[in-house]
């Protein structure tokens, strides 16, 4: 199972499981942001990775070049990077937001002053 | 390989800092590092828009983002830790345990390279006569995925304004710019046409080598970003006033959907450009060359938008 070649998949897993970790694990809604930019690029690696085959070029034809990479998961990750950044933005905006109502964008700051207000 | 190690050493970086300002430099060198991995699993189109969304804009928007929130993350106790970790590790073990079924890297023989990878690969040399593969497929082939992601970044630039203007949003904001800093004024100067030139070099040579709207959307909104940190906000007003910037957010999706529009007038189907032209390969290149133009308008004048609503945002008391 573990060989040089699959290294790729191994990183992956790694790296979303940082981004997972950071999500659970950080009170700050920021951080948590980043680490949700973590995860999705350990997903856009896999994809590519799926996508990329022994030997093969960039998918742009060239007479006599028979082995492309496969364009299909360049297409889908290329657009779900621009639509990253587009959901991170809602996402800081609303940490934004959040700090001007409590003062705060730790978590459990912000549920303490819940749970006074109640 | 390096890579890779490198890769995973940023990841376990940024979980271990609690400064955030340090974090968010981490993470743009770390989307540096995978736009530097995808060039060489041949993905150039996907390196090219990591790097310049990744590493630009997303750290231009969580910079902003710190500097109206607070700069450090609070000590977390080990109740939090402790449900965290199990939870990961966990499912990090049944995901190993997927990587088994996983075919071998790089394998010719994986499902991925099936009949469509055929089709969009040697097809669309003859059906749609461009070099780029990415550009065929992204534009012409699955032209309504892009139209969807399109709507996606006009509604998120829509949401960020909705949260972050207040009355006209035409406030003009002064003495934030670094315009006397005289290097960083003449150099920036410089700068701003070679990249406003070389957005539209990507934009309109995205069907010969890599590149695209999204791509040149994002560098066009880089460089009038450039241009606003130097200058502060208020310099840009004369020639992108915020309601300009709105229109033309909506303009571009327009455009697309008007160019989709056009092909069912000439009784083809909705996003069909084989009808455009007297000639299916003209009327693709047309048909590509105007929806690009269309996501190349809106990507820009979105990320322009969200970094104008950021800088401009005055908390409230």
């Amino acid at each position: 199972m573990i060989d040089a070649g699959n290294m790729v998949y191994w990183v992956v897993v790694l790296l979303m499981m940082t981004g997972l970790y950071v999500v659970l694990a950080s009170s700050n809604l920021v951080k948590k942001v980043v680490g949700l930019n973590i995860f999705q690029t350990s997903v856009f690696i896999l994809y590519i990775s799926l996508g990329s085959v022994s030997g093969g070029t960039a998918p742009i034809h060239v007479e006599g070049v028979t082995n492309y990479a496969n364009p299909l998961p360049h297409v889908l990750i290329l657009t779900a990077i621009v639509v990253g950044v587009a959901t991170s933005a809602v996402a800081l905006a609303l940490a934004v937001r959040i700090h001007d109502a409590y003062g705060s964008v730790e978590e459990d700051l912000i549920e303490k002053q819940e749970t006074e207000q109640a | 390989m390096s890579l890779l190690v490198l890769l995973g050493t940023m990841a376990i970086a940024i979980v271990r800092l609690n400064r955030l300002f340090a974090v968010v430099i981490l993470f743009d060198i770390f989307s540096l590092l995978s736009a530097a991995l995808f060039v060489s699993l041949g993905a150039v189109d996907v390196a090219f828009t990591e790097a310049s969304v990744g590493a630009g804009i997303t750290t231009i928007l969580l910079l902003g983002a710190l500097s109206l929130t607070s700069k450090r993350q609070r000590q977390i106790s080990w109740k939090r830790h402790l449900p965290a970790i199990l939870i990961t590790v966990a499912i990090g073990i049944l995901l190993l345990f997927g990587l088994s079924d996983l075919p071998r890297f790089g394998d010719p023989e994986a499902p991925a390279f099936g009949p469509l990878y055929s089709r969009y690969v040697f097809g669309s040399p003859h059906e749609i006569g461009i070099p780029n593969m990415v550009t065929s497929i992204l534009a012409s082939y699955r032209g309504y995925d892009t139209l969807g992601e399109t709507t996606v970044i006009f509604t998120a630039a829509v949401t960020v304004l909705g949260l972050m203007v207040r009355g006209s949003g035409a406030r003009t904001w002064s003495g934030g710019g670094m315009d006397h800093h005289l290097i960083l004024r003449i150099n920036s100067k410089l700068m701003l046409p070679l990249i406003l030139l070389f957005a539209l070099y990507v934009q309109f040579h995205g069907d010969y080598g890599p590149g695209g709207g999204f791509q040149a959307g994002v560098i066009f909104a880089g460089g009038f970003i450039l241009y606003c940190l130097v200058f502060g906000l208020e310099s840009v007003q004369s020639f992108a006033p915020a309601g300009l910037v709105r229109v033309l957010c909506a303009c571009g999706l327009g455009l697309y959907i008007l160019t989709g529009l056009c092909g069912m007038l000439l009784g083809g189907n909705f996003l069909d450009y084989n009808v455009l032209a007297h000639d299916p390969l003209h009327g693709q290149h047309l048909g590509i060359a105007l929806i690009e133009i269309g996501v190349g308008t809106t990507v820009a004048a979105s990320m322009f938008a969200m970094f104008h609503a950021y800088a401009g945002y005055e908390p409230q008391a």
